[in-house]
């Protein structure tokens, strides 16, 4: 109980040198927990991706469209349950710093196919009944201020022009990691304009979205898909959804990486800071400990002190990081929202914290413990003459 | 006709030297003396003469290159390091020149700290130490820190200290050396007490002749060497 008294009082004797050091922690606990919360919004989608899913694309390239009539072929291929499809638009609000995903779909099975974005029925009736109706997330909604009724108007970058769209229905999230800032319109709206302006556009799909009876028919399912359309002028490349988001993720890897290993530099600092304040307070407090070993304690309560007062200090400073870190993500996801849908600070990012605050205590006390047992009783209590 | 006194500390043949890196440097020489169950010994010397190197010895906070001390009926020099702590936790009371307090704690916590090895209960603990701040009269001042109080004051908290396990002996290295006149008048009524009156064996480190006057037994020891002609206090 003694020690305890001890180990408390001495992580806060010094306010000026704690307060510094537990600042300097909460701050490097906070970055390293928005590096996290960054690199975990990138892989959301890979994460959310539904295992009962697939997606079938262009076996050359994703830019390559399949032709709409593989609709029917795949829908009779075994374990299909429902086929939907949809293209990429591209088009950007007013101008280019606008930018948010937008697909046109087969609206009739697309919700269907994902339930995770909830609709209010009505609003699915008269988006369903409007060719040129619209759905747009919550949040994107929210951020432009659109309200039911209201004609929105895109700027094509791949189908070129001026579309105007009408809001019939803002869906949310089934959970807080469903991405709400996507715009959907129906296909058919784009095919029936291209058939009058590209002609050699229509009745063109970016992808398919295959929903299957069971996760576990999947890969067979896939192979089967891609088998029907073996040599055909479109070839098929089928995978889970899962594979198919990590695809678009394998693209950015090396910015991945790189914040990985920011995040991983940041603890290495923290460790450094820590390292330096525990070498300091051990060199300043020898004298005690040399008391202490005097009165007839050992090295087993010397260390408890050392480890303790780290782990005390860094521990504070880690518990004021994690709290800043859910107002600073808010601020942050929001700034960044285009790029950044879903921006959640997860319960793994917390523990992570928490790891690297025990594991940089531990290690910052190694050496100032093993001196501070080591050093003879008549040379530490000589420093402090 | 005079009681022959019973020896507490025996010291035969102790040798001890330091080694800063190649070099070898020797500090005390074939030391043998003994020690009388409540005797107030004063070791004195000119700075350098090993005086503060022969109290840690017999404290048991350092270990001698060759030769024995008995304390009581234990070899402290077969001891391993664990040993010792305990030894010395159950047998020695230490008074430093500049206090040792811990400063996080208060005077009755400073007073506390060393029957934290005991098994004694917390309440005991606590009554103890308020027993041992009273007889250096310091009782008014146990919650406040060593930061709070004069030179004087402190080291009567580690004069409590010393005393609140009812040690052995009671080692002090120059227990005035950072006090004023009357303070360090103080310290020395107080150590002359324990002596007299509760028979403790005091060994002290001094080379202000003053505290050395005190002392019933007076020892020199030069450039290493102990003259042993010097026993009885002619001051």
């Amino acid at each position: 109980m003694m020690i305890l008294k001890i180990l408390f009082r001495n992580a806060f004797h010094n306010k000026l040198r704690s307060s510094l050091t537990i600042l300097g922690i909460a701050v490097a606990i906070l970055a390293f927990g928005l590096l996290r919360t960054v690199i975990n919004s990138w892989y959301s989608g890979v994460e959310a991706a539904s295992t009962s899913r697939l997606v079938t694309r262009n076996a050359i390239s994703i830019i390559f469209p399949l032709p709409i009539s593989y609709k029917e072929k795949i829908r009779q291929i075994e374990g299909v349950k429902i086929v939907s499809y949809g293209n990429w638009f591209g088009g950007v609000y007013i101008d280019e710093k606008n930018f948010f995903a937008n697909f046109c779909v087969d609206t009739k099975t697309y919700f269907e196919l994902y339930p995770e974005f909830v609709l209010d029925s009505l609003q699915k009736k008269t988006f369903l009944a409007d060719r040129k109706g619209f759905v747009a997330g919550r949040k994107l909604a929210a951020k432009y201020g659109w309200k039911i009724g209201d004609t929105v108007t895109l700027k094509g970058t791949i189908y070129l022009g001026n579309w105007d769209f009408v809001l019939r229905g803002i869906y949310h999230g089934r959970d807080e990691t469903v991405d709400e800032s996507q715009f959907f319109f129906h296909w058919d709206y784009l095919n029936e304009t291209l058939k009058k302006t590209a002609p050699s556009w229509a009745d063109k799909v970016g992808f398919y979205m295959v929903g299957v009876v069971r996760p576990d028919v999947a890969p067979d399912t896939a192979i089967a898909i891609d088998k029907a359309f073996k040599n055909s002028l479109a070839e098929t490349l089928t995978e889970t959804e899962k594979a198919f988001n990590q695809g678009f993720i394998a693209m950015s890897g090396a910015i991945v990486n790189a914040i990985q290993m920011v995040s991983f530099v940041v603890i290495i600092i923290i460790m450094a800071v820590v390292a330096n304040t525990m070498a300091m307070t051990t060199r300043e407090r020898t004298g005690d400990y040399s008391i202490m070993k005097t009165l007839g304690f050992g090295g087993k309560e010397i260390t408890i002190l050392i480890f303790g007062e780290s782990l005390v200090i860094t521990l504070t400073g880690c518990a004021i990081g994690m709290i800043l870190t859910f107002p600073a993500a808010k601020v942050f996801g929001s700034s960044l929202a285009n790029f950044f849908p879903t921006f959640l600070v997860s319960t793994e990012t917390l523990y992570y914290d928490v790891l690297a605050a025990i594991l940089i205590a531990f290690l910052a006390a190694i050496i100032p413990t093993r001196h501070a047992i080591r050093i003879r009783i008549a040379d530490g209590l000589r420093r402090i003459g | 006709m005079t009681q022959q006194k019973r020896t507490i500390v025996e010291i035969r043949n102790l040798y001890k030297s330091y080694h800063r890196e190649r070099l070898t440097v020797p500090v005390l020489y074939d030391i043998t003396f003994d020690i009388a169950e409540g005797e107030f010994l004063a070791l004195m010397g000119p700075s350098g003469s090993g005086k503060t190197t022969l109290l840690n010895l017999i404290a048991g906070i350092d270990k001698a290159d060759k030769g024995s001390i008995h304390v009581g009926d234990v070899d402290i020099t077969t001891l391993s390091e664990t040993e010792l702590a305990h030894w010395r936790a159950n047998n020695v009371g230490f008074i430093f020149q500049f206090y040792n307090l811990i400063p996080v704690l208060k005077a009755i916590e400073n007073v506390e700290l060393p029957l934290h090895l005991t098994s004694l209960p917390t309440k005991e603990r606590h009554q103890h130490a308020e027993m041992a701040l009273s007889m250096v009269g310091l009782a008014h001042r146990m919650d406040h820190y060593p930061g709070e109080m004069s030179g004087g004051e402190q080291q009567r908290v580690a004069i409590a200290r010393a005393i609140v396990t009812d040690p052995t002996i009671l080692v002090a290295d120059e227990p005035t050396g950072d006090l004023d006149r009357v303070s360090a008048e103080e310290i020395l009524t107080m150590m002359e007490r324990l002596n007299s009156e509760m028979g403790k064996t005091i060994i002290m480190v001094t080379h202000d002749p003053r505290a050395a006057q005190r002392a019933k037994v007076l020892r020199h020891l030069d450039k290493g060497y102990l003259n042993n002609d010097d026993s009885q206090n002619p001051l």
